[in-house]
């Protein structure tokens, strides 16, 4: 069970207070409607789903209620660092 | 009976404290102090167990977890019954009933046996795999003959009525294993202050030490340990838990602990208490000093009762004052065993001979043994045991100096005990849980824990040291290193003081060659419990199955209530030298938790049966129940169903109710709605953006009903949201959807539109809600409200109000779901059952009628009213649905599902579309699910035009309504569809439109 | 190939079982294949067998970067059903489950497959409204499936407990009778040993560490162990992976690879002779030949390729099985473990054409994908053969997610096991 340290309160809970929410840093296309299918498709179905270092969004759902990034091995699941949304990972993934 | 094989004194038993318990029926007597395999032994029982495949008899080989024979069910009563019970860690206690789990008419004279000796040749492994397949119809008539032979134990038949709780724990060092490693680790952290569990499975702490004669600080070393526990219980941050298995350690150093509280003393737990806890502990660190195994040689007929681990005899002798035989052949690769040898001659019987499969050993204990004069033959082995249900002798052969092939004369030996001990294997289990794959150590001739990503350290056998000096350096040491990355101030132990053993070199050797080759000589077990020989590995590998991971799953090797505890590395062994590898070139042998076998109450805990989840009651719970309402479950909600009164059918409530309403007044509890409080000033904007239609222009005072799609365009959940302020609304959602919505909510606004100011709170909880529904509703309002102007110019449809209800501060909505004139009537939640009470005491002339979901559900569909959930399944946008009044297409923003419904597949002709059904038949009711099809006479698989997804009988229609799904269904009106059921009935029904029941809106607009 | 019957097996215990004939061969890859299929899955292991027997395309070779059918195969809780809502998956999973029935013969390998009945409970009245449709749908589709309610169904599986004051009772179920179990390994040993014996060569030990791609059309694949190896088609079927070799060739994939968990009871005299699934309490169970209560867990809720999840999903579903099975609260669990679930949006698989040419790629068959082993190899090597879709595979491509034209079977089941 993953141990996770939310950015906002300061405290690392129990992976059950938590509910991931998939890869962050997926932005919403700001003109959705000129997107084309495929590029709609692409920001709403493909992911990286990488093997390896990933940054993830969680949500802290029965604690503060706040998303926040996490970066995590998707491997040894390590997590390398916790950070709030709108900032930029410090640990990304080689190549 | 006489405790034959009970030594007079010495041992950790209390010979004061007689204990009485049955085995397969019969009384036997033991100790307090023992375990039920040392006091079968004491009695002399040598037969445990029938081979799974070939019903061999089998006796007790070890004396701890790794024991793979003496599975036993326990249980004096039906309840109480527990499977596998593993006799060598379950304590004696008064009154404990045991049986053999398998063996036909019993365990000691077993008729499958016969069969075994018939047809165990056709059994080689994965025989099953070539045969029983033909002819094909037979497979399930062999089965069941496969499972009559199948399990151990059985279980119980009547309800478990123990209870079991779980706590969780937080630590600065979890050390793992209380013998002489585990103790120096905790006792060196504990004593600089940081906050220590140590667990171990043993109902007495000191691991190896309590079966040994080692002596430490000059005194012998159970009272070394005596010391360290009474100072360790001392030292206010530490945790003791005997009696406790860590049966898993999780990533992030999360480890859980099985403790057993009654198990010891009873089947059932005393009143009170529980019988077992789980902890689960999240440590900074872990100390893993969980120590070793003592593996077994592999030999022809080594499964012969009598046959046995040579610490495991030790252990009998030296902890339970037990010698499990009259005679003793010691086979050894190294030094360690002989002192099972001097063990037995101390307890004054015969040790027949030590065979040692080295050509010359040379070690101080050797030379102890030898100045007993007993008989050491070196560079041999035991090559095969002779005896059927107790071993009455061996053959013992030379051997060459890799131990491959025999090369002396074989001499027979008359004996009824052979030891064996092919060294040790660190027990490395834990380490594996989290993912890490053991590396194998020549030194230690074992696998030892691979490099950890956690904060774990190791410390005596499990890292392949076994020499009790540095065994206790490792503990303290290790206990160092984690006060130190504690950052705690460290504190002075001392190592204790210990004879140091010279010793030889052990030899690496698993599997004793016989004259025979391996294929023909007698069997050789290496996998007890799922009875895999020698020959079977050989076979398999032979066969192709080259992979360590492919030889375990064609053998089954490993797959033991024992998890190859004994087994594994002599048959990776034994594949590695069929291959010309070394061990670790074939593969390395990863384990999984369980550590060993935990009971599914143990793990469920208290949350089971009435704590499976939590029941929600609304605040009218009480009046519903009175009422006799029967109950639907909604997400965790207990709603009101239907209300049947005096011996009504289901039918006829549900008519009543629904006739009542449209006729004079019916009411709802709609407290179980999600609502969610939404404020700031760029809420309009936010609510634009998540539902499908505008926002923007919605006045104070005034609700709207919204869609809200995903993403993909799919509609998920709606509902009514009501302006209360120019920055202020309410949103109500599904009552299985609103922890989802408001996720979703949260979602948007802090990843995608942070700028935007708008705060959501839950407040589901906080109000109740009741609906009035029907005509005679104002006047019934009217009577409990005066400050509300209830006047239908003034208190319009989609209008809400604050005001006063029965006393109370109330928000009143003039929204319907019933297409009645309907008052949605919120309260603070405590008054919520004060006022519902209120509106039947002036309801009673207008025959104001409770009604449930049902009746809520034929009511909203008689007017084509979705239920998201029910209605729609993740594949329907809201064009799909009829619905495209409720998108807008001229909203600034592209808001959330707007993009999603313009894909290729989402605006392509002939999706299937939502319609009323008539049935052509009135009377008959489509059943929901039924499927549409335009022709019945096509041939199955036939073309489906889409499902019925509600339908129900319409009180106030007299007929049948039914909500539907058909391909390109709004374009055909009128044109006729068949429903074919199970029973071989057609349907007829007619597309229609959803709304059946005012199509104008009349009755809610007066 | 040297047929397996109860006479061979009792004329080779006259000779010590000392001629057993290997299983398959270790052969060195040759520098070029007709087709190359990476990953020797169940999934990857059928598709082989398929191109050499149906399409006779016996110049291939099934790379595997570990030994054959040691991932997801050899991982899952083995329950074999058709019963899906949508008529592309009830057909897809229909085929397969046509293909189960009289594969033991057709291999000459006991699948011991099991027509023991797989049954979903139904706890809510939304949960008796989801099953009765898929009842509906399904015998039209041509699959069985039939309800049956709480007193038959007690009568049925006198262990489950369908007593009314359960704290979600039993309202019924909807049993596929034709459902049940097959043995994993024998799968996957199965169709290896069937492919190599038509010619297949079977390479374990060789990791596919790159592909070789020139103007959008693959040419070969790089391995680790042996350099290039050419190929006129490669087809990856790589669950628990495919992300990662999507990578590879340059494009993503509408897939997340979850971990799921499963474990397994001490050995018990049997007592459940059927599978038993709720969605409702997230549990599901059947009963191993040997005894072992075999007990599926749901999905963990976040990427993992570690091949294990976390404790609480082990702890919920054991609370759900004592739910839904109190007389197993003395039953101890053994052992658990995680396989690599490579999950779609919509929960149906990917069988398809990729932006590389001559690239298919077979994956996302999330928690469904040991039912689908036959069928999926059957219909992926026609895919291979003909250099485009099988017509049941075509509503599984991968444009489907761009069009919106997606096979939702979440909504029908809650969770797709």
């Amino acid at each position: 069970m993953l141990h996770i340290y939310c950015p906002h309160c300061e405290e690392l809970r129990e992976e059950e207070e938590f509910h991931c929410s998939g890869e962050a840093h997926i932005a919403r296309p700001l003109d959705p409607d000129n997107c084309t299918d495929a590029e709609w498709g692409e920001y709403i179905f493909f992911r990286k789903n990488p093997r390896g270092i990933q940054h993830e969004m969680w949500y802290h759902t029965t604690g503060c209620r706040k998303f926040f990034n996490v970066t995590r091995d998707t491997q040894t699941y390590e997590i390398k660092e916790v950070y709030k949304i709108g900032e930029q990972p410090k640990v990304v993934a080689e190549g | 009976m006489s405790q034959k094989n009970r030594l007079q004194s010495g041992g950790r038993v209390d010979r004061s404290k007689a204990l009485t318990f049955t085995y397969n029926g019969r009384q036997y007597k033991g100790y307090q102090g023992d375990s039920v395999a040392s006091a079968l032994l004491a009695n002399g029982v040598d037969i445990v167990a029938r081979s799974f495949k070939y019903s061999r008899p089998r006796g007790i080989v070890a004396a701890g977890a790794e024991e793979p024979n003496a599975v036993l069910q326990l249980g004096a009563t039906e309840a109480t019954q527990v499977p596998n019970v593993r006799a060598t860690q379950q304590e004696l206690y008064n009154g404990l009933v045991c049986s053999a789990t398998n063996g036909w008419p019993s365990v000691e004279s077993d008729w499958m046996g016969m069969m075994g000796k018939l047809g165990g040749k056709m059994m080689p492994p994965g025989f099953y795999y070539k045969t029983f397949m033909f002819p094909q119809s037979m497979w399930p008539t062999y089965e069941k003959f496969i499972r009559k032979a199948a399990g151990l134990g059985r279980a119980p038949t009547e309800r478990d009525e123990d209870e079991y709780d779980i706590v969780n724990q937080h630590c600065d060092l979890m050390v793992v294993g209380a013998g002489p490693a585990g103790l120096m680790a905790a006792l060196t952290a504990a004593r600089s202050g940081a906050r220590v569990i140590i667990a171990d499975e043993q109902s007495e702490f000191g691991g190896h030490l309590l079966s040994s004669r080692e002596r430490i600080e000059g005194k012998p070393a159970a009272e070394w340990v005596a010391g360290i526990v009474a100072e360790l219980a001392k030292l206010p941050e530490v945790t003791m838990l005997p009696r406790s298995v860590v049966n898993g350690y999780h990533d992030h150093n999360f480890l859980t602990i099985n403790e057993n509280r009654t198990d010891y003393m009873a089947d059932k737990a005393p009143e009170g208490q529980v019988r077992q806890r789980m902890h689960r502990v999240r440590a900074h660190w872990v100390v893993l000093a969980t120590g070793a195994h003592e593996r077994p040689l592999v030999f022809g007929n080594n499964d012969v009762p009598g046959c046995m681990v040579a610490s495991a005899v030790s252990t009998y002798i030296n902890r339970y004052g037990v010698v499990p035989g009259n005679k003793l052949v010691l086979m050894t690769t190294n030094d360690g065993a002989y002192q099972t040898a001097l063990d037995w001659a101390d307890a004054g019987r015969e040790v027949v001979a030590v065979v040692d499969t080295r050509s010359n050993p040379q070690g101080e204990r050797i030379e102890a043994v030898r100045k007993r004069g007993i008989k050491v033959i070196t560079g041999s082995g035991v090559i095969d045991v002779q005896g059927k249900k107790r071993v009455s002798g061996v053959s013992v052969a030379g051997l060459d100096a890799k131990g491959e092939k025999v090369t002396g004369n074989v001499q027979q030996l008359s004996c009824d005990t052979v030891a064996s001990s092919g060294g040790w294997s660190p027990v490395v289990h834990l380490s594996c849980h989290a993912g890490v794959r053991p590396v194998w150590s020549d030194e230690a001739i074992g696998f030892v824990p691979g490099p950890s990503v956690q904060n774990q350290l190791i410390a005596g056998g499990i890292s392949g040291t076994y020499a009790l000096d540095k065994v206790l350096a490792e503990g303290a040491k290790a206990g160092q290193e984690a006060v130190a990355k504690l950052g705690l101030a460290a504190s002075e132990v001392a190592l204790p003081n210990v004879r140091k053993v010279s010793e030889g070199t052990p030899m690496a050797l698993y599997h004793i060659p016989h004259t025979k080759p391996t294929s023909r000589a007698p069997k050789q077990f290496v996998d007890y419990q799922n009875d895999v020989t020698a020959a079977g590995i050989e076979l398999a590998t032979r066969e192709g199955f080259e992979s360590i991971e492919h030889v375990k799953r064609y053998t089954a090797m490993g797959f033991g209530t024992d998890q190859g505890k004994l087994g594994n590395i002599n048959g990776m062994a034994i594949t590695a030298a069929v291959l010309g590898k070394s061990i670790p070139e074939t593969g390395t042998t990863v384990f999984r938790p369980n550590y060993t076998p935990i009971a599914f109450g143990a793990i469920a805990g208290r949350n089971c049966g009435p704590l499976f989840e939590p029941k929600r009651f609304t605040a009218m719970h009480k009046w519903h129940v009175e009422n006799g309402a029967e109950f639907e479950d909604v997400g965790q909600w207990k709603r009101p169903w239907y209300y049947p009164k005096n011996g009504e059918t289901m039918q006829q409530a549900l008519d009543r109710e629904c006739v009542a309403t449209r006729e004079s007044v019916g009411i709802l509890d709609a407290s179980t709605l999600g609502k969610i409080d939404i404020q700031g000033k760029d809420a309009r904007e936010f609510l634009g953006r998540v539902y499908t239609n505008a926002w923007a222009k919605l006045a104070v005072g005034k609700c709207r009903y919204g869609l809200m799609c995903g993403e993909d365009g799919m509609v998920f959940d709606d509902g009514v949201t009501s302006c209360l302020g120019e920055n202020h609304f309410v949103m109500t959602t599904t009552t299985g959807g609103a922890a989802h919505v408001m996720e979703w909510l949260e979602l948007y606004h802090q990843t995608e539109w942070p700028e935007l100011e708008v705060y959501f709170t839950s407040v589901t909880d906080h109000w109740s809600t009741m609906t009035i529904s029907g005509p005679n509703s104002r006047k019934l309002l009217s009577e409990l409200c005066d400050d509300i102007d209830l006047d239908k110019d003034s208190f319009k449809f989609m209008d809400w109000r604050e005001g006063t209800v029965a006393g109370v501060p109330a928000r009143v909505f003039r929204i319907s779901f019933t297409g009645e004139l309907s008052f949605e009537i919120n309260v603070q939640a405590n008054y919520g059952l004060h006022v519902w009470e209120k509106l039947f005491e002036h309801g009673a002339k207008y025959n104001l009628t409770p009604y449930g979901t049902e009746t809520m559900h034929i009511l909203r569909a008689e007017k084509g009213f979705i239920i998201a959930g029910q209605d729609t399944d993740g594949s329907m946008t809201p064009i799909d649905l009829g619905m495209s009044w409720c998108v807008s297409n001229n909203k600034p923003f592209s808001y959330i599902g707007k993009r999603g419904m313009a894909r290729e597949d989402c605006v392509r002709e002939n999706r299937k579309q939502m319609v009323g059904l008539k049935t052509k038949d009135p009377k008959v009711v489509l059943p929901e699910g039924a499927q549409a099809v335009a022709d019945t006479k096509q041939p199955i698989p036939m073309d489906l035009l889409g499902h019925v997804s509600s339908s129900y009988w319409s009180a106030n229609l007299n007929r049948s309504v039914a909500l539907g799904f058909i391909k390109g269904g709004l374009d055909r009106m009128g044109e006729t569809v068949y429903y074919p059921l199970a029973d071989g009935r057609v349907i007829e029904a007619e597309i229609c439109s959803p709304i059946f029941l005012d199509p104008k809106g009349e009755r809610q607009n007066v | 190939m040297q047929r397996y019957s109860g006479f061979g097996l009792l004329k080779h215990s006259l000779s010590y079982h000392e001629n057993w004939q290997r299983v398959w061969r270790n052969p060195t890859p040759k520098k070029k294949y007709d087709v190359i299929i990476i990953g020797a899955g169940g999934h990857g292991l059928a598709t082989a067998y398929y191109l050499a027997k149906e399409h006779g395309i016996t110049n291939v070779a099934v790379l595997e970067k570990g030994h054959l059918g040691g991932g997801n195969i050899c991982r899952n809780t083995t329950i074999v059903r058709s019963n899906y809502l949508w008529d592309e998956s009830a057909a897809l999973y229909e085929h397969s489950m046509k293909l189960w029935e009289g594969l033991s013969q057709d291999l000459n390998y006991n699948q011991m497959f099991s027509q023991r009945g797989v049954y979903h409970t139904c706890h809510t009245l939304g949960d008796l409204r989801t099953n009765e449709r898929l009842v509906y749908a399904n015998r039209l589709q041509g699959v069985d499936n039939e309800m049956v309610y709480a007193d038959q169904l007690q009568k049925e599986i006198p262990a489950l407990d369908c007593s009314k004051d359960a704290r979600y009772p039993i309202l019924g179920a909807s049993v596929q009778r034709r459902g049940g179990n097959a043995r994993h390994d024998a799968v996957a040993w199965g169709y290896a040993r069937a492919a190599d014996a038509l010619g297949v060569d079977l390479i374990q030990n060789c990791e596919v560490v790159d592909m070789e791609i020139n103007d959008g059309k693959i040419t070969g694949v790089k391995t680790k162990q042996y350099g290039v190896i050419k190929a006129d088609r490669v087809g990856c079927v790589t669950a628990g992976n495919s992300g990662v070799m999507a990578k590879m060739a340059g494009f993503k994939l509408p897939v997340e690879s979850h971990p799921l968990q499963a474990l397994v009871s001490e050995p018990i005299k049997p007592f459940l002779d059927t599978v038993v699934m709720s969605n409702h309490v997230h549990g599901y169970m059947s009963q191993s030949d040997k005894g072992d209560l075999v007990i599926g867990a749901g999905i963990d809720g976040w990427v993992g390729y570690g091949q294990r999840g976390s404790y609480g999903i082990i702890e919920h579903t054991i609370q759900a099985i004592v739910e839904l099975f109190p007389l197993t609260s003395r039953v101890r669990m053994n052992r658990q473990w995680g396989g690599i679930v490579d999950a779609c949006p919509d929960a149906s698989p990917i069988l398809s054409e990729t932006p590389v040419k001559n690239l298919f790629f077979n994956c996302g068959w999330g928690t469904g994908g040991f039912k689908g082993t036959p069928g999926s190899g059957n219909v992926f090597a026609h895919t291979l053969a003909h250099g485009k879709a099988h017509p049941l595979a075509e509503p599984f491509s991968l444009n489907r997610f761009n069009t919106g034209a997606l096979i939702d079977e979440h909504g029908a089941a809650g969770v797709a096991h």
